[in-house]
């Protein structure tokens, strides 16, 4: 059968384009990705802090750090003009902070080394609107990011490529 | 040409929506002579602006209208503004549609009759039966080309469907094929062949699969006796002082405010805007809505019984290649009580992409188990369950009490619970689709919950007494004659089977009524 190349392979095209995607449905749109940079209103530990929570709520091993950053950036952007969601986040933070504090082995969640400790952190707030903006920005942001499909074998568009009528469509070998 | 018509042009027949219901209704009404305005709430999309990408795609075809949902169903904690699937285009639902084509059986239009009186269900018989349907069915297989049906042949199995296949032959069903689907699998009516791109839910780009917007609707505006009005919100439906109906009022791309005159309304919005419509057309007449002296507008509201499951294997399966459902286990379609459920259901194959698979595969999940699960999506197969739900009183669309869309009307609140039936039903659905994957291998299955509703029916059904229901046998109300539902809405029960066939055959039915009522001064 046909298999395809699961390596991410970056292009700046690529990025920029993912970033022209319309928003319809504010409960399910995605968010645009954009290379990362310094955060324009969130502080850098804040910031630091939620690219760690965005990765413990869907850990892919193999995908890089930056694409968990670029999410977060979209929600710090968002941030700049909106004091509530800014608020949101740093008292998220805040509030996962002081959790981190009573553990024995760190002085902020993104100190915490084990990561089933985070995640029972995680578990305490997972209903709380912090967590769940996070969680609900990520699902898109993360998984509509055209360039990570090839890590989960997905091929995306394929009218331009005339279908899949001669790329494989019932080409599975091993039933 | 489209014709245009004037406002004030009181001999049209205006139809409220464009898909499998309006789409069809217009263009056979127009095939015989008759002037039929069409209103879409949507715009027009053609097949070269679709997307083959299901974010895009959802917010270029999607119903996002404010919508609120209540009941213990999963989707109003999950998607709480989201209770359906289903377009705001010209085309309606057929733009996205999968293209399952089945006939009802004979005894689920006997409902009431054969699975008797179940508690908490408001079961009934349809008015009509199989044998009445069946030249209807014929007519709407010919005409959407089904396979399987008119010596077209079914279309080439994917890899989705060959890992469902296998499992289901393992475990001893007998009744697996690719299916009966309006998707040609060679070419037809200037329609071409399927070119196994995917993506059927964003709108099929080859034309392959049959759509009101580029079947129907042109050949209706070919007569010169149709014309389309897109962007064009129903809101309210007017009546004379005799109770007829007279117009629709309907809020234009700008918002405007208009009245189209009208001989004859047939309402086709879907099930959760057909009965909003009704209700929001209260009068002094009508204080209730219109059509609903027998208080069942909005009520009995189905979405079937649905469920998906998705299987990881060792190794890869695709399962995004080629067209979405075609593949289908037919043996647990029949009623048999012995399972611990009355009716039936349908397995079909089923594929979401990456985006889409993230956001349902159980939504709201996260965690080293869920990226798990989505770093296998490549190695995954996947189904949707299709049963018939039981119709209940309090399943209802109602009129929210304070929230207002953007022309100022009260948005719909879809309530919903499950019937232990659906739940016994779906349970059952769930283990045999678990066993049809693991007898080829599966290490994990996930049984993924209902999605936002793509099957919306019932909410303004058919029944042979005025005080159960809200048409009769013709989809003509029981206190207006002159005004039709022609959706899914009229079902008096949902069968095991996907609606729009239904739909269809009852379309071309009702157009040849009501022609023939006008021919004979009846409206």
């Amino acid at each position: 059968m046909r298999l395809i190349d699961k390596r991410v392979k970056v292009s700046r095209r690529d990025m920029l384009r993912a970033g022209g995607v319309v928003a319809a449905a504010a409960t399910v749109m995605p968010v645009g990705i954009v290379k990362a940079a310094e955060p324009v209103a969130l502080s850098t530990d804040s910031f630091a802090t939620l690219v760690k929570m965005a990765r413990d709520i869907y850990p892919h091993d193999k995908i890089a750090d930056k694409y968990y950053a670029a999410v977060i950036e979209s929600l710090d952007k968002a941030a700049k003009d909106d004091a509530a969601l800014k608020t949101l986040l740093e008292d998220g933070v805040a509030e996962l902070d002081k959790k981190a504090a009573g553990l024995k082995n760190g002085s902020g969640y993104g100190a915490v080394s084990s990561e089933d400790e985070r995640v029972a952190i995680l578990k305490e707030i997972e209903t709380t609107p912090f967590f769940q903006k996070v969680r609900g920005t990520m699902i898109t942001g993360l998984y509509n990011n055209k360039e990570l499909w090839p890590h989960f074998g997905y091929e995306g568009a394929s009218a331009d490529k005339g279908g899949y009528i001669n790329r494989g469509f019932g080409d599975i070998d091993w039933l | 040409m489209p014709a245009p018509f004037d406002l004030n042009d009181d001999t049209v027949v205006v139809v409220v929506g464009s898909g499998a219901g309006g789409g069809t209704l217009a263009n056979e009404l127009a095939q015989k002579g008759v002037k039929v305005v069409c209103l879409e709430a949507g715009p027009r999309v053609e097949n070269q602006d679709f997307v083959n990408d299901e974010w895009p795609a959802f917010s270029q075809l999607s119903w996002l209208d404010k919508r609120t949902t209540s009941g213990s169903w999963r989707v109003a904690t999950d998607f709480p503004g989201l209770p359906a699937w289903i377009v705001k285009a010209v085309g309606g639902s057929t733009v996205h549609w999968a293209g399952a084509s089945l006939r009802f059986q004979d005894h689920e239009f006997k409902a009431r009759t054969t699975y008797g009186d179940i508690a908490g269900a408001s079961l009934l018989d349809w008015p009509l039966t199989l044998a009445e349907m069946e030249p209807w069915y014929a007519k709407a297989e010919d005409k959407m080309g089904t396979t399987r049906t008119n010596n077209i042949p079914g279309l080439p199995g994917n890899n989705n469907f060959k890992v469902l296949e296998a499992g289901a032959k393992k475990i001893g069903y007998k009744e697996v094929n690719t299916g009966r689907m309006s998707i040609n699998s060679e070419p037809r009516k200037g329609r071409g062949s399927c070119l196994q791109i995917g993506f059927c839910f964003q709108g099929c780009k080859s034309g392959a699969k049959w759509s009101t917007l580029y079947s129907e609707i042109p050949d209706g505006e070919a007569t010169g006796n149709l014309e389309v009005r897109p962007d064009a919100q129903a809101l309210t439906i007017s009546h004379n002082d005799q109770g007829k109906v007279d117009g629709v009022v309907y809020a234009g791309k700008d918002g405007k405010q208009m009245k189209q005159k009208a001989r004859v309304v047939c309402v086709a919005g879907n099930s959760i805007e057909s009965p909003r419509l009704l209700l929001n057309s209260q009068s002094a007449k009508f204080p209730d809505g219109l059509a609903n002296s027998s208080g069942q507008v909005g009520r009995n509201y189905m979405r079937h019984t649905t469920g998906s499951v998705y299987a990881i294997f060792a190794k890869p399966v695709h399962m995004y290649r080629g067209t979405t459902m075609a593949g289908i286990v037919q043996d647990e379609a029949r009623h048999d009580t012995s399972r611990g459920f009355a009716g039936g259901y349908e397995l079909e194959t089923l594929a979401l992409g990456v985006p889409f698979m993230a956001a349902f595969l159980n939504p709201g999940e996260w965690g080293r188990p869920f990226a798990e699960a989505m770093d296998a999506y490549d190695r995954m197969a996947g189904l949707w369950i299709v049963g018939e739900d039981m119709p209940q009183a309090k399943n209802a669309v109602t009129l929210h009490a304070s929230d207002k869309d953007q022309f100022g009307q009260p948005v719909p609140n879809v309530n919903f619970d499950d019937h232990a039936n659906d739940t016994a039903m779906r349970d059952h659905a769930y283990k045999q689709s678990s066993a049809i994957y693991e007898a080829v291998g599966a290490v994990k299955t996930f049984h993924t919950p209902p999605y936002p509703s793509t099957h919306n029916l019932g909410t303004n059904r058919m029944s042979e007494n005025a005080k159960d229901g809200v048409v009769n046998k013709w989809g003509q109300a029981h206190d207006i004659p002159n005004l039709f539902v022609s959706d899914g809405s009229q079902f008096t029960t949902g069968g095991a089977e996907n609606p729009t066939l239904t739909i269809v055959a009852l379309a071309i039915r009702q157009a040849d009524h009501i022609a023939s009522e006008m021919a004979k001064g009846n409206l």
